[in-house]
């Protein structure tokens, strides 16, 4: 009994986030998943310092066009005699920021409008829930699609499309949790006081509900990375030179038959940037909600 | 169970309707229409417009919504712009190569995964689990499209196995399934291992074991029959994913299904066959995820004493 005691003091002397962070490093996988994820975000932030985009990524230098790997070009070189290493290498910047910044459209309006529903109940959750409903009964990838063949070819209509169809995971997480929290006493005693709605949402309830909403939103971007290049292999993403992963499958895939290697180092890149962000989203799930783990 | 299945299928006419008004208006968004496109070179102003006047496409776009809406009451999806065909027939025409994919690739991710699971379950936190586990996430990770091409390239180019396309021949089908089958296996897998891990540590098993039941049946007949309901959950959303998601995989084998003509009507801006095809899709998976849901009763009588609780509770409130 005693001992149960002095445990929980010195868990509660270490604090939250001392805690999860104990949690999460001893899991080895989501600290290989982080360490990879902190390397690309490096590439992906110093781009412009590591390479020059005009030289190195999209000029062309026909002389060298469709070279096998070798020490001089690592990956191989394009159609266009372009280094296949340095165009995946400064991809990181496009593909990366298309994820990022999709998923933060879709966590914004997703939350916003899930915390409205969680919190306000009756005709306005009916609504927001019953179009989300809507949203979601098209298969993500048409929406997407439809979205940008509709706005045109274009890296924000890209960002754009992916990030509305994540919207409604984020709503229904965000609406779910809101609920769980939405009659605790802290909350009551805030309306007692007389705060407005939205500082009751966004000081008390949200903080409260992070932890759900952090990992949709690793993992989200992880599936969004594929999304965006999805659509851009289908020639709806970012248009060419710019250095996408997507599309410089989609150019591989021309040359499929001879030139296998520039099928094979773009898609490389795709699912070790996911794999990372995926292996450090089931790390954050365990340390953050010990309830999911299993 | 009837009232539910009735409730449900209710339900599906809001989602319809928010579904074709949402891609109906979508589509009116676009910058030019199918006139542009398919006018002969040289169409004068007039020309445009009489085609135009034609299609009905000079009016606002609500009363072209509302005529459309108007159609499919008579089961009218309306008329391709381009190629002049009946938008269900078309649709229809495409969709059995779709329903065969789709369940060739189930097919394949069940024979892969289901196994693996039961698999890594019994032998939990060993290596060989560990490294199932791995697989499972890498095949998650993988772009499928991407996964198709690497097939392509291996057993379609390098060793002469398979077409690397078309729907013409029989072994067509093997590589499109395999590559979606791949996708959809890492999550079957781990559903399948998290499932079984629950129900291997009930009571009832470490009787059936001290019955002197080989270990053999104790797992395969005894635990895999209760670890069921989630397998069974993740097959039907996946099914209903692939049915209205292989847009990728039917475009890198030339697959001769709805997505492909999707992606292909968009690009030809022909709003009928998009909205339609889209709405087709939607009534599909809605319809296939009610079935998984009453499948659940089937298998599981204590769902099936939800349903008539709720209903229960319902009548009292």
């Amino acid at each position: 009994m005693a001992k149960t005691m002095e445990q929980t003091t010195e868990r509660k002397a270490r604090g939250q986030v001392a805690e999860i962070w104990h949690q999460f490093s001893r899991n080895k996988g989501a600290m290989v998943g982080s360490f990879i994820v902190l390397v690309i975000a490096f590439i992906a932030i110093f781009a412009d310092v590591l390479l020059d985009y005009d030289t190195q990524v999209v000029g062309q230098n026909v002389a060298e066009r469709l070279q096998w790997p070798s020490a001089a070009h690592w990956f191989g070189t394009d159609e266009l005699g372009r280094d296949i290493f340095f165009r995946i290498l400064y991809g990181t910047r496009f593909s990366c920021s298309v994820g990022l910044v999709a998923v933060s459209i879709g966590l914004v309006i997703g939350v916003t409008l899930g915390a409205i529903a969680g919190f306000f109940g009756g005709a306005l959750e009916e609504v927001i829930m019953r179009s989300t409903d809507i949203l979601s009964a098209v298969p993500n990838m048409l929406m997407a699609i439809v979205i940008v063949s509709v706005l045109g070819q274009s890296i924000w209509n890209l960002m754009l499309a992916v990030g509305i169809t994540s919207v409604p995971q984020f709503v229904r997480i965000t609406r779910a949790a809101v609920l769980t929290v939405r009659n605790q006493e802290y909350v009551e005693a805030s309306k007692a006081i007389g705060l407005t709605n939205g500082k009751i949402i966004f000081k008390h309830i949200l903080p409260n509900c992070l932890s759900p909403i952090i990992v949709q939103a690793t993992l989200r971007v992880a599936s969004a990375i594929i999304s965006a290049s999805s659509l851009s292999f289908l020639g709806l993403g970012v248009p060419a030179p710019a250095p996408e992963w997507g599309s410089l499958l989609s150019g591989g895939r021309k040359y499929i038959r001879d030139y296998s290697y520039m099928t094979l180092f773009p898609g490389l890149a795709i699912m070790i940037t996911v794999l990372a962000l995926n292996m450090m989203g089931d790390g954050l799930r365990d340390s953050l909600d010990p309830k999911l783990k299993k | 169970m009837h009232r539910y299945i009735i409730k449900r299928l209710l339900l599906m006419i809001p989602v319809i309707i928010g579904v074709s008004f949402l891609v109906f208006f979508i589509m009116d968004l676009a910058p030019g229409d199918a006139v542009d496109l398919m006018a002969p070179e040289g169409a004068t102003a007039e020309d445009l417009m009489a085609i135009r006047h034609d299609l009905g496409l000079d009016q606002p776009v609500v009363i072209r919504y509302i005529r459309y809406m108007g159609g499919m009451l008579h089961g009218d999806m309306g008329i391709s712009y381009v190629s002049k065909t009946d938008v269900f027939d078309t649709y229809m025409q495409k969709l059995p190569a779709t329903i065969k994919l789709s369940f060739a690739s189930i097919l394949v991710s069940v024979l892969l995964s289901v196994p693996l699971g039961i698999y890594s379950a019994t032998r939990q936190g060993t290596i060989q689990d560990n490294i199932s586990m791995v697989l499972a996430m890498i095949g998650l990770s993988m772009p499928n499209f991407w996964l198709g091409l690497l097939l392509i390239i291996a057993f379609s180019l390098h060793i002469h196995l398979f077409p690397s396309g078309g729907d013409q021949t029989l072994s067509a089908i093997v590589l499109p399934a395999l590559t979606i089958g791949t996708g959809l296996m890492a999550t079957l897998t781990r559903t399948t291992r998290s499932s079984m891990l629950d129900v291997l540590k009930q009571e009832y098993l470490r009787t059936a074991r001290a019955k002197g039941i080989p270990e053999k049946t104790v797992v395969m007949s005894h635990a895999l029959r209760n670890a069921l309901i989630p397998i069974i959950t993740i097959i039907g959303t996946q099914l209903a994913g692939v049915l209205g998601g292989s847009v990728l995989t039917e475009t890198v084998f030339a697959w001769p299904g709805v997505g492909r003509l999707i992606v292909d009507s968009l690009n030809m801006r022909d709003t009928p066959l998009v909205t339609g095809s889209i709405i087709m899709t939607t009534i599909l998976l809605s319809i296939v995820l009610l079935l998984v849901d009453l499948l659940y009763a089937v298998v599981d009588p204590r769902i099936k004493a939800q349903y008539i609780i709720k209903r229960g509770r319902k009548k009292r409130g």
